[in-house]
């Protein structure tokens, strides 16, 4: 009977979990490059509220999806990192 | 006014035009009025499939250039009660024909026929735009594979953003052994990966390689558990609720006896 068991079990390797976590990871940057504004539109509303507070330089101002690593269980998570060069403070934040 | 559907999927190989082929002609069994366009000019293969391929006289490009009319390029399917296929150019490229004036035709078209379905061809490219530019509904063509999905995934935000909204997916070629194995996505797994609508499940089935050869749609053949699988993906379009095909029952009866004797 243990032929038959290994026959209708086979080796149960899990692989879909791989593909899972692989294509979900991917999506995510792909689906920022399908709409191409997606970014812009993040970075005009951010520059809209930041401006209140601070006058930041705006020809520098780097928003861009990337990976990073969680701190639990070091797997990777996709981030989006905004880099913002300030030029001075405004009076309401001193 | 008929409604004009574009069957679509990114990746090549997945089954576009199989699945195009079935569900047309299960929609023409219903008694609907059905018309297939093939959009994939160059690479013209619903002909084949359909088993029409020594029928064609004029083509989607004679149309739109004005050298035949849209009567005389639509050829009927003599098995159906109302079939019909407007085959693509074989001998041409995509750019023979522009997004407005598929647009035109498909107006034209909706006019006659219950049902527009047009077989995409594989790409983001001006193929694509053509195929959907005078579609009002979208079916996306998927296989449990990473490629195919992400693929997939693509489409949808391309189909969103030309307000092709809500489209309805079909996951093609689903293999219950490897599913159970672990070895392959579930249905489950990619509904909730791409977040769309499930319009149906068809298992991989060597009968569609058999009424391909031969060229007979699969949902012709009453045994062929794809064929019936296009059925009901058919009479979900037509509105009626059908439930899912419980594959796990449908497996040979090999698989049933090993099962059967490994549970002892």
């Amino acid at each position: 009977m243990d032929l038959f068991k290994s026959i209708g079990r086979q080796n149960s390797s899990n692989s879909k979990e791989v593909a899972k976590e692989r294509l979900k990871l991917v999506l995510v940057h792909d689906r920022v490059n399908v709409s191409s504004s997606f970014l812009e539109m993040i970075k005009g509303d951010i520059i809209k509220v930041i401006s209140d507070y601070m006058e930041i330089d705006e020809n520098n101002l780097e928003v861009k999806m990337t990976k990073t690593k969680r701190d639990e269980d070091d797997s990777l998570v996709p981030a989006l990192v905004a880099n913002i060069p300030i030029k001075r403070m405004k009076g309401a934040a001193r | 006014m008929g409604e004009v559907i574009v069957i679509t999927s990114g990746k090549g190989g997945v089954g576009k035009t199989t699945t195009t082929a079935n569900i047309g002609t299960s929609l023409a069994v219903n008694g609907k009025k059905v018309v297939l366009v093939d959009a994939d000019i160059g690479l013209r293969n619903l002909d084949v499939v359909m088993g029409l391929e020594n029928r064609i006289v004029y083509d989607v490009v004679d149309v739109v250039e004005g050298v035949c009319r849209l009567k005389q390029a639509l050829i009927k399917d003599k098995r159906y009660p109302d079939l019909y296929l407007l085959p693509a150019a074989q001998t041409r490229d995509k750019s023979a024909v522009s997004p407005a004036q598929m647009q035109e035709l498909c107006e034209r078209l909706k006019e006659e026929f219950d049902f527009v379905l047009i077989d995409c061809p594989a790409g983001i490219e001006q193929g694509f735009r053509n195929a959907i530019a005078g579609a009002q509904k979208a079916i996306v063509v998927t296989t449990p594979e990473i490629s195919a999905v992400r693929d997939a995934d693509r489409i949808i935000g391309l189909l969103e953003a030309s307000e092709l909204r809500n489209p309805k997916l079909i996951i093609n070629r689903v293999r219950v052994d490897m599913v159970k194995k672990g070895d392959m996505m579930n249905t489950e797994d990619m509904i909730d990966i791409l977040a769309v609508d499930l319009l149906g499940v068809v298992p991989d089935d060597e009968s569609i390689v058999v009424s391909t050869n031969k060229g007979e749609p699969a949902v012709s053949d009453n045994k062929s558990l794809a064929g019936r699988a296009f059925n009901n993906i058919a009479l979900r379009i037509l509105g009626h609720d059908v439930p899912f095909l419980d594959l796990e029952v449908e497996e040979g009866f090999i698989a049933k006896l090993i099962k059967l004797i490994s549970k002892r």
